[in-house]
C-alpha cells in the first residue's frame, strides 16, 4: 500500500524545500553571528568571507551571559526538583488513599491546571515583594512551582494509581519505613512521569521570559532570555553581536534536543496528551 | 482530616485487602507542601487578583479603593487597551487556524513512506524548543527595512511592497503572527503525528480495497479519528496564542503607537511600568476569562464531535 513511487520522491523533495525555507532564519542567525562589524552591515546575506568568533566573546562578557546561563540552570533545576519531589509525594498519597478527601484534593489540582496563572500574578508579585522575595531565585522558583504543580500532581496521580502494591508490601515486610519505601521503591517506578514532568516543565521554564522579566529584571539573577533582551536594548541593530548572544541563548536547548530528541518529543506529547 | 477506618462501608473488600497486606495508610501530611503552594499561589492569588480588578490599587498604598467597573470601562475607552484586546483575539484565532492547518499537513506528509521522515520531523520540530524571545530577534532582522524580506521583494520586482514591516501599523501584528506560526507548527505536527499513529492501518486499507478515493478516506476515516488530537492541539495553541508576549516585546514592543499591543504586554506595562496594579489586574481578569471561556467552549465543541463518532 505504501510503495515508494516517483510521486513519493517528489513529495520528499518538496518537504526538503519547505524545511530549508523553515531553516532560513537559522542560516541568517549563524552566518551573521560569524561576521565582523563591517561585513555584517554591508552584506548581511552573503556567506561570511572571514570567521569572526570575537562576537561571541563580546556578547558573552558585555551581556553577562555566563552569569545568565548559571541563573537559567538554577531556576530550571530548582523548580523541576520541587515539582518532582513534592508533586510525586503528594500524588502518591492521593493515589493510595481512597474516599472523599482524596477525590476533593485530586479535583483541586485538576482545576488548577485549567486556571490561567495571569490573574494571580499581580497579587503574588505584591505579596512576594512584601516578603523581600522579588528579585531572588526563591521568589520566582516558588511562583513557577505553584503554576506547574497541578500539572505535575495530575500526571503522577494517574500513573501511581495504576502501580501494583506488591513491591511496597514486600519492602514493608523487610521493615522499611514509609518514606524509605516511597523513595527507594515507588519513586523509581514513577520514572516515566518524572521524565515527562522534567522535560516538559523544564523546557518551558528554561525559555520563560514573561515571568522572569517581571520578577527578576534589574537584578543580576536574570536568566538567558532576559539577559538577551537587555543585551539587545544596548546593542540594537548590531546584528552580529545580537545574533551571537541569541546563539548562546539557544544552544543549550538545541543541544539537548539533538541528544535526547526521542525522549524530548515523547515527553512533550506525553505532557500534552492529558 | 483522615477518614477513620470502617466509618464508611465504601469498598469494604478493598479495605480488608489493604489491612491484610499490612501496609499502613500513607500519611496525609505528604500532601501538604504541594497543597499549600497551590492553594496560596493559584487559588488565593487568583481570588485576590479578582478583587484587585475592581479597585484602583497602585501597588504601594495599604488601601485599595473599590471602584466597581471603572477599570473595565477604561479598558474599553483607552485605545491602547481596547486595541490590545482586539489584537489578542485576532492574533489568537488566526494563529490557531494557521498553525493547526500547517501542522496537520506536515503530519500527513510525514506520517509514513518518506525515507527521511524522522529527520524532516526533527527539522520542523526544532523551533519549538527554542526561546521565543531569542528567535524573535532573528525575525526582526528579516523584517527590518534593509533585511532579507525587502531584498527578496526587490529582487522579484515587488519593490513597491517594501516597508519597515515591524514599524508598519497594519503589518506589525502580522510579523508576530508569522513568528508564532513558524515556532508552533512543529508542535502541532507532533501532536497530529501521535494521533495518526493511533489509527489502525487496516481501516484505511479496507476502505481503499472497497474503492474509496484518497480524499474520501481522509474525510471519513482519518479526520474523524484525529478528533482527540484536534482537541489537544487547538486548545493548547489557543492558550498559547492568547497569552502571547515574548514575540511582541522583541519584534515591535507593542508599537507603532500601540498598534500591536496584546493583553499580556498591556498587563506588563500597566502594572509594572505605570504602577497601576488595579488596572493591570482588570486586564488580567479579562485575559483569564478569555482563556477559560474560549478553551472550555472549544473543548465542549470538539468533545461533542469526538463523542458523535
Amino acid at each position: 500500500m505504501h510503495r515508494y513511487t516517483w510521486r513519493t520522491l517528489i513529495r520528499e523533495l518538496a518537504l526538503f524545500a519547505l524545511a530549508a525555507l523553515w531553516w532560513i532564519p537559522l542560516y541568517f542567525l549563524v552566518t551573521i553571528a560569524l561576521k565582523p562589524d563591517l561585513e555584517a552591515l554591508a552584506s548581511p546575506l552573503s556567506f561570511p568571507s572571514q570567521i569572526e568568533l570575537g562576537n561571541f566573546g563580546t556578547a558573552w562578557t558585555e551581556g553577562s551571559l555566563g552569569r545568565a546561563l548559571a541563573n537559567s540552570v538554577i531556576l530550571t533545576v530548582g523548580t523541576v526538583v520541587l515539582l518532582v519531589a513534592l508533586g510525586s509525594l503528594c500524588a502518591y498519597t492521593i493515589a493510595r488513599r481512597a474516599g472523599a478527601m482524596s477525590t476533593t484534593l485530586y479535583l483541586l489540582f485538576v482545576i488548577g491546571i485549567i486556571l490561567p496563572f495571569q490573574l494571580g500574578l499581580v497579587p503574588t508579585y505584591a505579596a512576594l515583594r512584601e516578603l523581600g522575595l522579588v528579585g531572588t531565585y526563591l521568589g520566582l522558583i516558588l511562583f513557577y512551582t505553584g503554576v506547574w504543580m497541578p500539572f505535575s500532581v495530575f500526571l503522577y496521580t494517574g500513573f501511581a494509581r495504576a502501580l501494583p502494591r506488591d513491591y511496597e508490601e514486600a519492602a514493608r515486610v523487610d521493615g522499611a519505613s514509609q518514606l524509605r519505601i516511597f523513595w527507594r521503591v515507588v519513586f523509581p517506578l514513577l520514572r516515566p512521569v518524572t521524565g515527562t514532568v522534567a522535560i516538559f516543565t523544564g523546557l518551558i521554564i528554561w525559555n520563560d521570559f514573561f515571568l522572569a522579566l517581571i520578577f527578576l529584571s534589574g537584578t543580576d539573577n536574570t536568566p538567558l532570555p532576559v539577559a538577551v533582551y537587555s543585551f539587545v536594548a544596548e546593542f540594537a541593530s548590531r546584528w552580529n553581536l545580537v545574533f551571537a548572544a541569541v546563539i548562546v541563548a539557544l544552544l543549550p536547548a538545541l543541544c539537548f534536543f539533538v541528544v535526547a530528541q526521542r525522549q524530548l518529543i515523547r515527553g512533550f506529547t506525553g505532557g500534552i496528551k492529558t | 482530616m483522615s477518614v477513620p477506618a470502617g466509618s464508611t462501608n465504601a469498598r469494604p473488600a478493598a479495605r480488608r485487602r489493604r489491612r491484610r497486606s499490612g501496609l499502613p495508610q500513607v500519611p496525609w501530611v505528604w500532601v501538604l507542601p504541594a497543597l499549600v503552594l497551590v492553594l496560596l499561589l493559584r487559588y488565593v492569588a487568583t481570588a485576590a487578583g479578582g478583587w484587585y480588578a475592581f479597585t484602583d490599587w497602585n501597588g504601594i498604598s495599604r488601601e485599595a479603593q473599590f471602584i466597581g467597573l471603572d477599570n473595565f470601562r477604561e479598558i474599553l475607552d483607552n485605545p491602547a487597551s481596547r486595541g490590545a484586546l482586539e489584537n489578542t483575539i485576532v492574533l489568537a484565532v488566526t494563529f490557531v487556524v494557521a498553525a493547526n492547518v500547517i501542522g496537520l499537513l506536515l503530519a500527513l506528509a510525514l506520517h509514513r513512506t518518506l525515507k527521511t521522515r524522522i529527520l524532516l520531523r526533527a527539522l520542523f520540530f526544532a523551533p519549538v524548543v527554542m526561546s521565543s524571545l531569542a528567535v524573535s530577534y532573528i525575525w526582526q532582522f528579516i523584517f527590518s527595512y534593509t533585511g532579507p524580506l525587502n531584498r527578496f521583494l526587490d529582487a522579484v520586482g515587488l519593490d513597491s511592497w517594501q516597508r519597515a514591516w515591524t514599524g508598519d501599523p497594519t503589518w506589525a501584528l502580522w510579523t508576530i503572527f508569522v513568528v508564532l506560526v513558524w515556532q508552533f507548527a512543529g508542535l502541532a505536527m507532533v501532536m497530529y503525528l501521535s494521533g495518526l499513529a493511533g489509527i489502525p492501518e487496516e481501516l484505511d486499507e479496507a476502505a481503499a480495497v472497497d474503492g474509496a478515493s484518497t480524499l474520501r478516506r481522509f474525510r471519513t476515516i482519518t479526520l474523524p479519528l484525529l478528533a482527540p488530537a484536534f482537541t489537544v492541539s487547538v486548545t493548547l495553541s489557543l492558550v498559547y496564542g492568547l497569552g502571547v508576549f515574548d514575540q511582541v516585546l522583541a519584534l515591535t514592543g507593542g508599537g507603532p503607537v500601540d498598534a500591536s499591543e496584546t493583553l499580556a504586554t498591556q498587563i506588563y506595562k500597566q502594572t509594572f511600568a505605570f504602577g497601576r496594579y488595579g488596572y493591570g489586574a482588570a486586564l488580567s481578569l479579562i485575559l483569564t476569562v478569555l482563556i477559560t471561556a474560549m478553551a472550555l467552549a472549544q473543548l465542549a465543541v470538539l468533545r461533542y464531535r469526538e463523542r458523535r463518532i
